[in-house]
C-alpha cells in the first residue's frame, strides 16, 4: 500500500501541458532526484518550483513542479505533481525516468483508492470526482462539484434516517412489547410514511437521471428519407451554434455527426443518412439500422417533406418512433404545402433554406427534456449508474413493503424489508460494508484519477 | 484435593457453568459466599422476555438447566409479541423466588463430580500466565487446572440507598474486596457498573381494586424441549398494572438531589440504558404525564410484591412518600427498599469468543462480570464458559456459536468485538438475522451441538432425529398433494404460503387426518409460510459468513500496516479480531481500514 505510485493525470497526447503526478511516501525524495534546481526535500508544503528535468546530464524538459506534503494532499500521502509540456514523447519520458528512480505505475483509479482507503473521501465523492474528470460542460462540472461536496451524500442520510426512525420503532414494540407508554406502531402507521420516503426517492431518482443527461448529453437522431434536409437541418443546428464538431465514434454503429449546446446541456446528433440505398434488400437493411438507431437514442427528430405526400415509407417511420420521445420537422415550408395533415403535437414546421422555426424546434426539445427545470435546479444529484441502480432497488422495495402492508403481513417482518432499502441506501454513500462494492467501484478509476 | 474446575460464584452463570463441567465428568469445585443464596434472584421475579426467553430456550437445546428450572417455579407464563410474527415471539414467565433456587440447589446437590464449598475467593494463583487455582478469604489455597469467574454483583459490590453506601452484595452478604484488584494487578482493565432494583411491598397493604388485573396465557407453555407443561394454566398468578401520577412525580422532583444518582453519590459507575430508574425515565422523558408499572408476586411462600418499572436509589423516606402516591399503594407496606448497587466487571473485550481471557490461560469469565445484565444472559455465558472450559480440559476446539446460529452467539459476538460501557442486554435488534433465531427452532438450530459436546443424551437426541425426519416427511406430502381451494386445485404447500389459512384449518375441512404433533406441525407451517423471508435471511447470512472464513493470523502486526487510521490500529491491537467479519464490527474500524487490512492480508500472507 505505501510504495510510491506515478501516473499521467491529464489526457495523453492533445494539451499543451501534461502533469504527471507522483504519490507516496518516496515522492519528494524520487522526484528530487531528477529535479536540479533546488532540494525539494526542503520546500515547503504547497509551494511551486521552477525548473528543468534531467535524465543524467541531458535535460528533458522545463517544468513546473508541485509539493503537497502530507496530509493535505489528493491522497493524503506526499504528492508531487510535474507540470511538464504536452505529448506523448516527453511525458513518457518523463514517467519513464520516475519509474527508474523507484515509483511504480499507478493502476487504473489508484490516487483515488488510495484517497478512499486513506479516509479523505467517501464513495460518493469518490464518484463525483469521476465526474468531474469527465465534465463535458459547464453544468456536468458544476453538478460534479456538488456531488464532491457531500450534498447527496446529505439528501441519502436524511432519507436513512427517515427509515431508521421507523425501523427503530418497530425494534422497540418488538423489544417491549407490554410497554403502552410507547407508541405501537401500525401499518396504517407506517404507510404515508413510507409513502413520503418513496416519493423523495423518485424524485432524487428523476433528478438524477436528468443528471445523467446532463453527464452524458442527450443523445438525438435524425431520420427521414433522402433529401427532404436532414443534412441541411444538420448544419443548420451545428453552424448556428458554433458546434465542436467531432467525430466520435458512438456506443454502437453510428457515427455522432456533431455535437451542439442548448443551455449547457449536450446533443449528439446522430444522422442516420447514408445508411439507405434504392436496391431493395438494402433498403430493408437500412430500415433496420435506423429502427437500431431510434432504439438507443434519447430523442428521434423525423423530418419530413412540406412539398411531398406523406409516402409509404414515411409512414413506416412514423409508426416506428410513436413511442420515443420525438420531434416531427416539416421542412421546406418555403415551398407550396403538399403534406397530409399529422396528428401529433410534437410537429414544428420549419425551413432550412430561409432558416424559419429553428428556435421554435429547439425550445421544442427545451420543453420536451425540462431543460430550463434543470438549469434552475440545485445539482444535487446522483450521476454514477451503480448510485441510480442502487436507488431504483431501494425503491422497489418500498413499493413492494407498501404492497404487503396491505396485505396485513406482520409488521416485524416488514421491517426486515425496510431494513434492506437502508442498508441499500447506506450503500450508495459507503455506510454499509461490501467487498463486492469497492472491487467495482475501483475498477472504474482510470489511471491518473 | 485439586479440582480440574473451579467455578468462583452460584450465581445463575456459575450454575450453569459447574453444571456442564461436572456433566462433562470433571472434577468441580463450586466456591459461593453462601450456598442458601445459590440461584437466588435478586431483581425481577421473572424468567424469559423479549429475546431473553429465546436464549432460554437455547441454553435448553444445548443441555443447560436454566430452562427446566425454570419450568418447576412458573407462577404465570405469556407468550409475548404472539400477534408478530413467529421470529419475534418469545416466552416470559413470573417466577417463584423460592422454588426457583430450591430447586436449582437440588439439581447441583445431586450430581456427581460436583463438590459446593463456602467461602469468598480473594485471588487466584497463576504460574507462567496460566491460572492454576484460587486464594480464599483465609488464605486457603485450592488447585485446580481451569478457573471459571462467575462472580455477578460481587466484586467491590456497594449498595446504594440515598446517601447511604454499604459494602455489601444484595442479601446484605460480603463481597470480594480484593479479588478485582487482583485482576487489574494481572493486567486486566476493570469498568464500574451500576444497576438498581425497586421496592418490594407487602401485598396485603395494597388495594388491588385500583389496579388493572394482567393474566397468563390460556395455552401452556415450556421453557425446555423435555418435559410437559408443569403447572395448570387456570391457577396461574396474575399481575397487577399501575400508573405514576402527577403526585409521584412531584415527589421525585422535588427529591432528585437526594437520591444516590442524581445526589452525585455514585460517580464513576455506569446503568443501563434498557432498564432506567424511575427518576432517569422523568428526567430524560419531563414531558411524559405517567409511567407504566407492574406489580409482580415474588412467591407463593411470601408476600412481597415487586413493582416493576420503580426500581430508585432515593433514601427511605422518599421512597415511602412514592410508593404511597402510587393508587392502591396509598397504604403499602415497603418490607424491602429499593436499592442501586455498584460493582466490578472487567472489560469484555479482554476475551476470547470461547470465553477464556486473553491476558490469563485457562481463565474464564461469565455473567455480570463481563459486563451483562440478566439472568438468562448470565446463564447462557456460564454454560458456554463451562463447556469451552471442558473442551479445554479436553484438548478439544472450544464451541463457538455465530451470528446466525443463536442469540447466545450474538450475544457473546458483541461483548467481544464491541464491549460495553453499560450493563448489556439482549434485545431482538441486536439479532440481525432473528428470522433465524426463533423461540420454535432453539433445538433444530443447537441440539446437535449440544449432543456433540456430550450434554445432550442419546434419546434425547433420537428424539431431535425423529422430529427433524417427521418435519421433512410432512414437507415433502404438502408438496405433493393438491387439494381443491376456491373452486381450483393447488398443492397444500403453495396453498399453506396464503396469510389467511393455516394447517389446522385444512387438517379439519379436508380431513387430511395428520398425525403429527403440535410442535411439528408448527414448524412446518412457519417454515413453509415465511420460506422466502427465511431464504433471503439465509442468503444474508451466508455473505456474512464468508468474510467470517477471511482469518486474520494470531500473530498480526498492526504497526507494520501503515495506512491504517489511528484509532482503527488501537483498537484492533486490543481486541485482536479472529476474522474479517468481527473485524468490520468493531465500532471504530471504518469501511476503509477493512480494505487497507484486505490488501494486508492478502499481500503478506495469502502469497
Amino acid at each position: 500500500m505505501n510504495d510510491t505510485i506515478v501516473g499521467i493525470s491529464t489526457a495523453l497526447g492533445v494539451g499543451a501541458i501534461s502533469i504527471i503526478r507522483v504519490s507516496g511516501s518516496e515522492a519528494i525524495n524520487i522526484v528530487n532526484m531528477v529535479f536540479k534546481e533546488k532540494n525539494l526535500n526542503n520546500v515547503d508544503t504547497h509551494t511551486i518550483h521552477y525548473g528543468h528535468i534531467f535524465d543524467g546530464d541531458d535535460v528533458i524538459d522545463e517544468v513546473l513542479v508541485s509539493v503537497m506534503k502530507k496530509p493535505k494532499s489528493y491522497t493524503t500521502e506526499d504528492v508531487v505533481e510535474i507540470n511538464c509540456h504536452g505529448g506523448i514523447a516527453t511525458t513518457n519520458k518523463i514517467l519513464e525516468l520516475l519509474i527508474k528512480k523507484g515509483c511504480r505505475l499507478a493502476e487504473p483509479g489508484e490516487f483515488t483508492k488510495r484517497a478512499f482507503l486513506n479516509g479523505r473521501i467517501d464513495l460518493i465523492e469518490a464518484d463525483g470526482i469521476m465526474n468531474l474528470i469527465e465534465a463535458k460542460s459547464e453544468t456536468a462540472r458544476k453538478m460534479a462539484i456538488n456531488q464532491l461536496n457531500g450534498n447527496v451524500s446529505l439528501m441519502i442520510k436524511d432519507l436513512r434516517d427517515d427509515l431508521v426512525q421507523v425501523i427503530s420503532n418497530i425494534e422497540v414494540n418488538i423489544d417491549y412489547p407490554e410497554y403502552d407508554d410507547i407508541e405501537v406502531i401500525t401499518n396504517e402507521k407506517i404507510l404515508p410514511i413510507l409513502k413520503q420516503v418513496k416519493d423523495k426517492i423518485i424524485k432524487i431518482i428523476k433528478l438524477s437521471e436528468d443528471g445523467k443527461l446532463i453527464k452524458e448529453g442527450i443523445k438525438v437522431c435524425l431520420v427521414g428519407r433522402p433529401n427532404v434536409g436532414k443534412s441541411s437541418l444538420l448544419n443548420t443546428l451545428l453552424g448556428e451554434n458554433k458546434a465542436i464538431v467531432t467525430d466520435i465514434a458512438g456506443t454502437t454503429r453510428d457515427i455522432v455527426e456533431g455535437t451542439i449546446q442548448l443551455d449547457g446541456i449536450i446533443l449528439n446528433l446522430i444522422d442516420t443518412a447514408g445508411i439507405r440505398d434504392t436496391n431493395n434488400i438494402v433498403e430493408k437493411i437500412g430500415v433496420e439500422k435506423s429502427k437500431e438507431a431510434i432504439y438507443n437514442c434519447d430523442l428521434v427528430i423525423l423530418v419530413l417533406n412540406n412539398n411531398e405526400h406523406l409516402t409509404d415509407e414515411d409512414r413506416q417511420l412514423l409508426k416506428i418512433i410513436e413511442n420515443k420521445t420525438n420531434i416531427i420537422v416539416i421542412n421546406k415550408i418555403d415551398l407550396d404545402k403538399k403534406i397530409e395533415s399529422i396528428d401529433s403535437a410534437n410537429v414544428v414546421e420549419i425551413s432550412t433554406k430561409d432558416n424559419i422555426g429553428i428556435d421554435k424546434l429547439k425550445n421544442k426539445i427545451k420543453e420536451l427534456f425540462n431543460l430550463e427545470k434543470i438549469e434552475q435546479s440545485d445539482m444535487n444529484y446522483l450521476t454514477s449508474a451503480r448510485s441510480i441502480g442502487l436507488l431504483k432497488k431501494a425503491c422497489d422495495i418500498i413499493y413492494n413493503v407498501i404492497d404487503k402492508i396491505n396485505d396485513n403481513i406482520e409488521l416485524d417482518l416488514l421491517e426486515l424489508d425496510i431494513k434492506e432499502a437502508w442498508n441499500i441506501l447506506g450503500e450508495i454513500i459507503g455506510a454499509t460494508y461490501k467487498e463486492e462494492l469497492l472491487d467495482e467501484m475501483f475498477k472504474r478509476f482510470c489511471l491518473g484519477k | 484435593m485439586k479440582y480440574e474446575v473451579i467455578v468462583v460464584g452460584g450465581g445463575h452463570a456459575g450454575c450453569e457453568a459447574a453444571l456442564a463441567c461436572a456433566r462433562k465428568n470433571h472434577s468441580t469445585l463450586l466456591i459461593t459466599g453462601r450456598i442458601e443464596n445459590i440461584a437466588t434472584m435478586p431483581c425481577n421475579p421473572s424468567i424469559g422476555g423479549s429475546a431473553k426467553g429465546i436464549v432460554v430456550r437455547e441454553i435448553d437445546a444445548l443441555g443447560g438447566e436454566m430452562g427446566k428450572n425454570a419450568d418447576k417455579s412458573l407462577l404465570q407464563m405469556k407468550m409475548l409479541n404472539s400477534s408478530k410474527g413467529p421470529a419475534v415471539r418469545s416466552l416470559r414467565s413470573q417466577t417463584d423466588k423460592i422454588t426457583y433456587p430450591q430447586e436449582m440447589l437440588k439439581t447441583l446437590t445431586n450430581q456427581d463430580n460436583l463438590t459446593i464449598l463456602e467461602g469468598i475467593v480473594e485471588d487466584l494463583i497463576v504460574n507462567d500466565n496460566t491460572v492454576c487455582g484460587v486464594i480464599l478469604e483465609d488464605t486457603r489455597r485450592i488447585t485446580s487446572d481451569v478457573v471459571i469467574l462467575t462472580t455477578g454483583t460481587y466484586l467491590k459490590a456497594d449498595i446504594l440507598i440515598g446517601s447511604e453506601r454499604r459494602r455489601e452484595g444484595p442479601h446484605g452478604e460480603k463481597p470480594s474486596n480484593h479479588l478485582s484488584d487482583n485482576l487489574k494487578k494481572y493486567g486486566f482493565d476493570i469498568l464500574r457498573l451500576k444497576t438498581g432494583t425497586p421496592p418490594r411491598i407487602d401485598k396485603n397493604s395494597i388495594d388491588f381494586s385500583k389496579t388493572k388485573i394482567e393474566y397468563g396465557d390460556n395455552l401452556a407453555y415450556t421453557f425446555s424441549f423435555d418435559n410437559e407443561p408443569l403447572y395448570d394454566v387456570t391457577k396461574q398468578i396474575p399481575c397487577h398494572l399501575i400508573y405514576t401520577n402527577e403526585k409521584t412525580h412531584k415527589i421525585i422532583f422535588d427529591n432528585l438531589d437526594k437520591s444516590s444518582m442524581y445526589g452525585g453519590y455514585i460517580k464513576d459507575a455506569v446503568g443501563p440504558r434498557y432498564c432506567p430508574s424511575i427518576e432517569d425515565k422523568l428526567v430524560k422523558f419531563k414531558d411524559k404525564e405517567r409511567h407504566q408499572l407492574f406489580l409482580e408476586p415474588e412467591s407463593i411462600y411470601y408476600d412481597d410484591i415487586y413493582i416493576q418499572g420503580f426500581s430508585t436509589s432515593m433514601p427511605r423516606d422518599v421512597q415511602e412518600e412514592m410508593v404511597h402516591s402510587l393508587p392502591g399503594l396509598e397504604k403499602a407496606k415497603i418490607l424491602k427498599y429499593a436499592y442501586a448497587i455498584e460493582y466490578d466487571a472487567i472489560y469484555p473485550t479482554q476475551l476470547n469468543q470461547s470465553l477464556e481471557t486473553k491476558i490469563i490461560n485457562n481463565l474464564f469469565t461469565a455473567g455480570q462480570i463481563n459486563g451483562t445484565s440478566g439472568y438468562e444472559e448470565a446463564a447462557c455465558q456460564g454454560l458456554i464458559a463451562g463447556i469451552n472450559a471442558s473442551l479445554k480440559l479436553e484438548g478439544k476446539n472450544p464451541l463457538i456459536l455465530k451470528r446466525n446460529e443463536a442469540y447466545i452467539g450474538v450475544l457473546i459476538d458483541d461483548l467481544v468485538t464491541k464491549g460495553t460501557e453499560e450493563p448489556y442486554r439482549l434485545l431482538t435488534s441486536r439479532a440481525e438475522y432473528r428470522l433465524l433465531l426463533r423461540n420454535d427452532n432453539a433445538d433444530l438450530r443447537l441440539r446437535e451441538y449440544g449432543y456433540n459436546v456430550g450434554l445432550i443424551n442419546q434419546e434425547k437426541y433420537n428424539r431431535l432425529i425423529d422430529k427433524k425426519n417427521k418435519i421433512n416427511e410432512l414437507i415433502t406430502y404438502f408438496k405433493e398433494t393438491k387439494i381443491k381451494i376456491d373452486g381450483k386445485s393447488d398443492y397444500i404447500y403453495n396453498i399453506l404460503k396464503r396469510p389467511e389459512i393455516n394447517i389446522d384449518f385444512l387438517n379439519e375441512k379436508y380431513d387430511l387426518n395428520l398425525k403429527y404433533s403440535k410442535e411439528v406441525m408448527e414448524q412446518v407451517e412457519i417454515q413453509i409460510k415465511y420460506e422466502g423471508y427465511i431464504d433471503k435471511t439465509e442468503k444474508e447470512a451466508k455473505k456474512m459468513l464468508k468474510f467470517e472464513e477471511k482469518q486474520i493470523p494470531y500473530d498480526i502486526d498492526y504497526d507494520k500496516i501503515s495506512n491504517l487510521a489511528t484509532e482503527a490500529r488501537q483498537k484492533l491491537n486490543k481486541i485482536r479480531p479472529t476474522s474479517i467479519g468481527m473485524a468490520s464490527r468493531i465500532s471504530g474500524v471504518n469501511p476503509s481500514d477493512i480494505a487497507i487490512l484486505l490488501v494486508y492480508l492478502k499481500r503478506y500472507y495469502n502469497e
